[in-house]
């Protein structure tokens, strides 16, 4: 195991994005990820540690301008029970309330979440639906630096993204959904939480007289990354929802999916679950 | 060794100041240095409950969450729960209704229930279950659990 020469907990942004660029960086958040994987040996640390916890103003969810802003450092149980996002973003809170148990949920991070890009992490589904973007911040001549770049373009693979060493993901930003904005989300798995993901599906959309626009699906651990499902989307922008619809959606979620087989589902089965999760989904749409 | 540094924290009301190695859990350092061995070492990956801890009000697996975090926070371990010889209404409605056997769960069982309880004082049984889902007992089957958490919430078992 390597070792760790130097421990910083910055409470200044600036700071914590400065000490990265000096690379060889871990940072550590709220480490319901980091310590499994280094106990189990998948991960070893860098020469510095960086506890980012102590930079409060990563610790907020905002609604400015037509904006939310959702701090890297907030966790899964303030996105549960924050009055901005059960407003504007059911979908969150829903997800929320199917992720890990009270204790993770305390701790667990949405920056971490969305860090750690497991194909199978649950809130990165109802972020790709409310169409986000995340903020990278790097420090540059002397200064800091912040790129925004949406998540459907974010992972590149299993754990994989297109953060460099040297970037500090803050914030996941999106417009306000508009009044006509309705979200599901679905989640497979015996219970309702400390479950690994066989499938996650989520489906997003505005329904103006009858028909559902801006459409945005998402579907989780069926493939190398958690995805945006195109062909669905396109099969139903512009539509109104009814039996014929929903059976050609279903269709072109199977298209959009490449799911494997694995400890916890076959692919048969995985496929199997994205027809019937996208059916229940588009059925609730039309519910709603 | 990985470096080390200076902590200083509250745990069950008491200051503690204290040099650890950076990369160590919570856990480790309740039990090992802190010699409070009622938090229990079990799963080691947040599955399981049984270290289950509050840290500002907020219930927590002590085996995911670093050390150095406790910086100027307050913790309470099932230690702090109990006033002296006296239990805690949550840990002897345990007592009362048989819901320990083996006993290696309940300190984070207790500490959960406790604070869904502080949570929410209108508890049902629904939310006991989805509150307590972290918590893995393998003797008990959780009927009398259940039963003793809805006694103290004033719900008929």
């Amino acid at each position: 195991m390597s070792e760790i020469e130097r421990y910083i907990a910055p409470t200044e942004l600036a700071e914590a994005v400065e000490v990265l660029g000096h690379g060889g960086v871990t940072i550590v958040a709220g480490g319901t990820d980091l310590t499994p994987q280094i106990n189990e040996g998948r991960r070893s640390y860098d020469a510095t540690l960086m506890n980012i916890q102590r930079v409060r103003e990563l610790k907020n969810i905002s609604l400015e301008n037509g904006e939310i802003r959702i701090g890297c450092l907030v966790t899964v149980s303030q996105i549960r029970y924050s009055d901005i996002i059960a407003e504007h973003a059911a979908i969150l809170c829903e997800t929320a309330n199917c992720f890990a148990s009270d204790q993770i949920r305390n701790a667990a991070t949405i920056g971490g979440n969305v860090c750690n890009a497991s194909p199978a992490g649950d809130m990165i589904i109802p972020l790709l639906v409310l169409g986000v973007s995340v903020e990278l911040a790097s420090w540059k001549d002397g200064a800091m630096q912040i790129r925004r770049e949406p998540l459907n373009k974010f992972f590149t693979g299993p754990g994989k993204t297109i953060r460099h060493e040297n970037e500090l993901l803050i914030a996941v930003v999106f417009d306000q959904p508009s009044d006509n904005f309705v979200g599901q989300f679905r989640k497979s798995g015996p219970r309702p939480a400390l479950e690994i993901s066989t499938v996650t599906v989520g489906i997003g959309g505005d329904v103006r007289d009858g028909k559902f626009e801006n459409v945005r699906v998402a579907f989780g651990a069926v493939g190398p990354t958690p995805m945006r499902g195109t062909v669905t989307e396109a099969a139903l922008e512009g539509k109104t929802l009814n039996e014929d619809t929903i059976q050609a959606a279903v269709l072109a979620a199977g298209q959009d999916a490449s799911p494997i087989d694995d400890i916890r589902a076959t692919t048969w089965y995985r496929n199997h679950l994205i027809g019937v999760f996208t059916e229940e989904l588009l059925n609730n749409v039309c519910q709603n | 060794m990985s470096v080390k540094t200076e902590l200083e924290f509250t745990i069950n009301g008491r200051p503690v100041n204290i040099e650890v190695p950076v990369d160590m859990t919570v856990l480790n350092l309740l039990r090992d240095m802190l010699d409070l061995k009622g938090t229990k070492y079990a799963c080691g990956e947040g599955e399981c409950g049984a270290c289950t801890i509050e840290v500002d009000g907020m219930t927590i697996n002590s085996c995911l969450m670093m050390a150095v975090d406790l910086q100027g926070r307050e913790v309470m371990t099932i230690e702090g729960l109990s006033k002296g010889n006296a239990l805690h209404p949550m840990q002897k409605s345990f007592v009362d209704h048989g819901a320990v056997q083996c006993g290696f769960c309940m300190p984070g069982m207790i500490i959960q229930a406790n604070y869904l309880v502080k949570k929410n004082p209108d508890l049902t049984r629904e939310e006991m279950k989805r509150g307590l889902e972290g918590n893995v007992c393998r003797c008990t089957g959780y009927t009398k659990v259940l039963d003793a958490v809805a006694a103290v919430v004033g719900l008929r078992g």
